[in-house]
């Protein structure tokens, strides 16, 4: 690790292909700041990414990267770590991605607790399949494939995430890049699993959770009495309705991680060149 | 074999069947026999008619028989489930004071022996003992000396303290003096004890004690019968190793998991069985795209579906060998043996690490679930090696870089396989990604591109097929006109199949195969043969499909899909008629 590490050394020679105005401009470049800022450098940084618009994020980076199958991201995420604590494992995704076909995953991910940050790039919308609903799109949301709205509730990741025993939770909205960027860089720095839910608005399918709306109705905790490491504020924060928030809504400041609990030292990647030492002695337990 | 014992435990789930069965068989193990178990059991935990066969003999057994000399029946089920096996020299041990057992016919003139179990088990404290009241008594009828037992009994209950043990040793031995002052014998069982030390263990025991030796540090899996034995094999013995077991929530992040690890540079694997292989189907692609080295383990059970869960099938070849969207580079290796899941599973990580590649390692329920006696030296650890393929670290990663100093994870090698650089290395950050990409990973769309990729990962299979051995075993005399082949866990029982065949003046050579891709050119085999016939555990003939394939001529099959496995005798009996068959229909042509 070098300390002259800039931002831009995240950055990969491959331009965006993301429609101009993307708020998933913003979202990428604090999380290359956050990075560079907590004093990682691309050599032993992993990015995975799953599919979307969103999921083009490790393509646009430079660092050891996968972007694996739609849904399935937080366990690639899970597997780096394990077999490399040393590494810095961040994971990005959209709403889709992570609420929808990776749900389940992102449930478990939260419960298991390693230490990596997830950046889910919520724009209320399928955008890479062109503008069908998604998981938290709004009950009444017209699309293709719901002309009258989904006609469910959305779902409130940071409510499963408070249910599931996170260990961190917070919200940013990638057009207000200092803050976003210091978030992501707490998430990084947290113990544990670093969930950070980013209003990231996609501006050619979704006319409702627009710049302005956001930009409107959006309120940093931080201008606020929050405690971040109170629960129960966080849940009266999270589940209140018509209000969106910026900020680390909860931390969990005994959080221990799970690779650590488990026992995992160091890099698995070293091995004999033949069977370990002491390896006799499993085929004499069949006696 | 003149002393080839086949003897069982029958009852009902939860009466302790497998642990009594497998006490028997370590008894016999220690004592210096070679040892040879089933299982059959239902899908369910309590309840369900369950039995834990034992064949035994002082030469190597590799395969059941359609026999059973000693029959422990704690059922009046177990009677009638194996009607058939008995005859009139076999012992029926029983408990007829209970009160399902009353009315018991011991079929074919076998011997009822009825022993209150029960009862003497009260006396030696505790009635939970009577299975081991009735292994006493199994010992006395089989002149099976009594303190061969007493090391199974000490570690199976050796945890539960010395008292417990003893106890069980007491009731052992009033199982023994029962049937000693009760009856008089009128059998010649005479279960002999040599100086040889075997090893007991399973086929799912031998693909975790295999990914170990092999220097495998990683597994996620979830479980799933006939699989899991993999799992908890691998829990508590990897980590003493710097490795760890993961149970993920599913097999979709199973295998994503062991992706992850894998990327990271840890030597990775996951198993499941025929459901949890679907679902792990969309990442196939990933690995291969990614030329990520990953052991994928499939053990068989009967489907489709959730089918027969606990019972034998070799249905998931087609699954294995073709199983994912577009067209997946990939190697298919299946064991034959026990000792061979051991060895195959050392192969399937080097071959998985030289080749930057997913390995299927194929097994099946029989092979998973049966135990087989082995000599230690059978896993001779020293023999193990470990190849990493073409790892690169910071003292040559500037040969592989391009002229703006990026890494070349995709570089298109003669040969197909690239550099491969550890997250980690100075250097090398390079993204991989299941989109089609060039040789830095930066996704493309650009035809030639494309195409180079694409013969790229190819490439791999070509380059195998000329640098491995992908073989097979022979048996038999190589002359013979009937040419047999198999794959999986039927080896044993052809191998002995072709004994009763001898006997009965059929020559015959036989072929396992333990490489479905690639695989061994069998066409000169094939054409040298008059019949060839693919014996498997399912019902269309899968292997016998590729093989016709590859030869362009027709093959006999022989197909089981009872969810029963084959036994020796008939498997000889259907090769018999498999030639008679085709001799008829030969007749006829020549007409
Ligand atoms: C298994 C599977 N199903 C469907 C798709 C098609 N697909 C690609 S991206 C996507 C939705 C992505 O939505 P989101 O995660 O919200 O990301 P965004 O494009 O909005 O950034 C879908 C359904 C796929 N690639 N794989
Ligand atoms: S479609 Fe929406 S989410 Fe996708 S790049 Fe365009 S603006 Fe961004």
């Amino acid at each position: 690790m070098s300390s002259d590490i800039r931002f831009t050394d995240f950055k990969s020679d491959k331009q965006p292909t993301w429609c101009p105005g993307c708020g998933d401009f913003g979202t990428m470049n604090g999380m290359m700041k956050a990075l560079a800022e907590t004093g990682n450098d691309p050599d032993n940084t992993f990015i995975v990414a799953g599919i979307g618009c969103s999921g083009k994020i490790g393509t646009y980076m430079h660092s050891y990267a996968l972007h694996g199958v739609h849904g399935r991201a937080l366990p690639v995420g899970i597997g780096v770590k394990m077999a490399n604590p040393d590494l810095e494992v961040m994971v990005s995704g959209g709403d889709g991605d992570g609420y929808s076909i990776g749900a389940g995953h992102f449930i478990h991910a939260v419960r298991r607790n390693v230490d990596m940050s997830y950046v889910v790039m919520d724009n209320r919308i399928y955008g890479l399949t062109k503008g069908q609903a998604s998981p938290t799109s709004r009950e009444d949301f017209e699309t293709a494939t719901t002309p009258d709205g989904p006609n469910q509730p959305p779902v409130n990741p940071k409510a499963l995430a408070l249910a599931a025993g996170a260990t961190f939770i917070a919200q940013t909205f990638s057009s207000n890049s200092q803050r976003h960027a210091e978030i992501v860089q707490e998430a990084i720095e947290h113990d544990g699993f670093g969930f950070v839910n980013v209003y990231s608005p996609c501006v050619t399918f979704n006319d409702v959770d627009t710049y302005d709306y956001f930009r409107d109705t959006i309120e940093d905790v931080e201008e606020t009495d929050h405690d971040r490491f109170d629960r129960e504020q966080a849940k009266d924060k999270i589940l209140e309705s018509d209000k969106e928030y910026m900020g680390v809504l909860y931390q969990d400041e005994d959080s221990v991680p799970f690779e650590e609990r488990e026992g995992v030292e160091g890099s698995m990647a070293e091995i004999p060149d033949g069977a370990p030492e002491g390896a006799m002695d499993l085929v004499r337990e069949f006696y | 074999m003149p002393d080839d014992l086949n003897w069982a435990i029958g009852g009902e789930a939860g009466d302790g069947i497998d642990s009594t069965g497998k006490i028997f068989a370590q008894a016999l193990s220690r004592a210096g026999r070679h040892v040879f178990t089933s299982k059959d059991f239902a899908s369910r935990i309590r309840g369900g008619y369950t039995a834990y066969k034992v064949r035994t003999s002082v030469d190597r057994v590799e395969s059941v028989v359609d026999r059973l000399d000693i029959l422990i029946a704690l059922t009046e089920r177990t009677v009638h489930e194996n009607e058939d096996e008995l005859h009139e020299d076999s012992v029926v041990i029983y408990d007829g004071e209970r009160s399902t057992m009353q009315d018991v016919e011991v079929p074919h003139g076998a011997t009822a022996l009825e022993v209150p179990l029960k009862r003497l088990a009260e006396d030696a404290g505790g009635a939970i003992m009577l299975n081991v009241v009735a292994l006493g008594a199994a010992c006395e009828v089989t002149n099976f000396p009594i303190e061969n037992l007493d090391e199974s009994l000490q570690k199976r209950f050796g945890d539960k303290g010395e008292a417990i043990v003893e106890n069980n040793k007491q009731a052992a031995r009033m199982g023994q003096e029962y049937v000693r002052e009760e009856f008089d014998l009128d059998t010649d069982y005479d279960v002999e004890t040599t100086d040889e030390d075997y090893v007991l263990l399973n086929g799912d025991e031998a693909i975790g004690m295999g990914a170990i030796a092999a220097g495998c540090r990683f597994y996620a899996g979830y479980p799933i019968t006939p699989a899991t034995d993999v799992m908890e094999y691998l829990t508590g013995r990897i980590d003493q190793f710097g490795g760890k077991v993961v149970q993920a929530e599913d097999e979709l992040s199973a295998i994503n998991m062991a992706l992850g690890a894998a990327r990271a540079g840890a030597r990775s694997m996951t198993a499941t069985s025929g459901p949890g292989i679907d679902l792990m189907t969309e990442t196939f692609g990933l690995v291969a795209t990614s030329e990520t080295p990953l052991v994928i383990c499939d053990v068989m059970r009967s489907g489709p579906s959730t089918g027969m869960p606990t019972k034998q099938e070799q249905g998931d070849l087609n699954m294995t060998l073709y199983g994912g969207h577009g067209e997946i580079p990939r190697f298919v290796v299946a064991p034959t043996t026990i000792s061979e899941c051991f060895w195959k599973t050392v192969e399937a990580f080097n071959l998985a690490e030289k080749y930057q590649i997913p390995v299927f390692l194929v097994s099946d329920l029989a092979m998973a679930v049966t135990e087989q006696t082995f000599s230690p030296e059978t896993f001779d650890m020293d023999e193990v090696e470990v190849d990493r393929g073409k790892v690169v670290d910071e003292s040559d990663i500037d040969a592989w870089l391009d002229e703006k100093g990026r890494f070349q994870a995709h570089f298109p090698a003669a040969d197909g396989v690239s550099p491969r650089a550890f997250p980690g290395t100075t250097d090398g950050a390079h993204m991989t990604t299941g989109l089609e990409h060039d040789e830095l990973g930066r996704r493309t769309e650009d035809t030639d591109v494309r195409v180079e990729q694409v013969d790229k990962r190819n490439r791999k299979v070509e380059t195998a097929r000329e640098e491995e051995s992908f073989d097979y075993r022979e048996f038999g005399d190589p002359d013979a006109d009937t040419l047999v082949i198999s794959w999986g866990s039927n080896e044993g029982a052809m191998r002995e199949g072709m004994e009763f065949l001898a006997e009965d003046g059929y020559d015959v050579r036989f072929l396992s195969v333990p490489y479905i891709f690639p695989r061994p050119d069998l066409s000169e085999e094939v054409a040298a043969a008059e019949t060839t016939i693919v014996v498997e555990c399912n019902a269309t003939g899968q292997f016998a499909d590729v093989i016709e394939h590859d030869v362009l001529e027709r093959v006999e099959r022989i197909n089981k899909y009872t969810g029963v496995r084959f036994d020796a005798d008939e498997l000889a009996e259907e090769v018999k008629s498999t030639l008679a068959d085709s001799a008829g229909t030969q007749e006829v042509e020549a007409e």
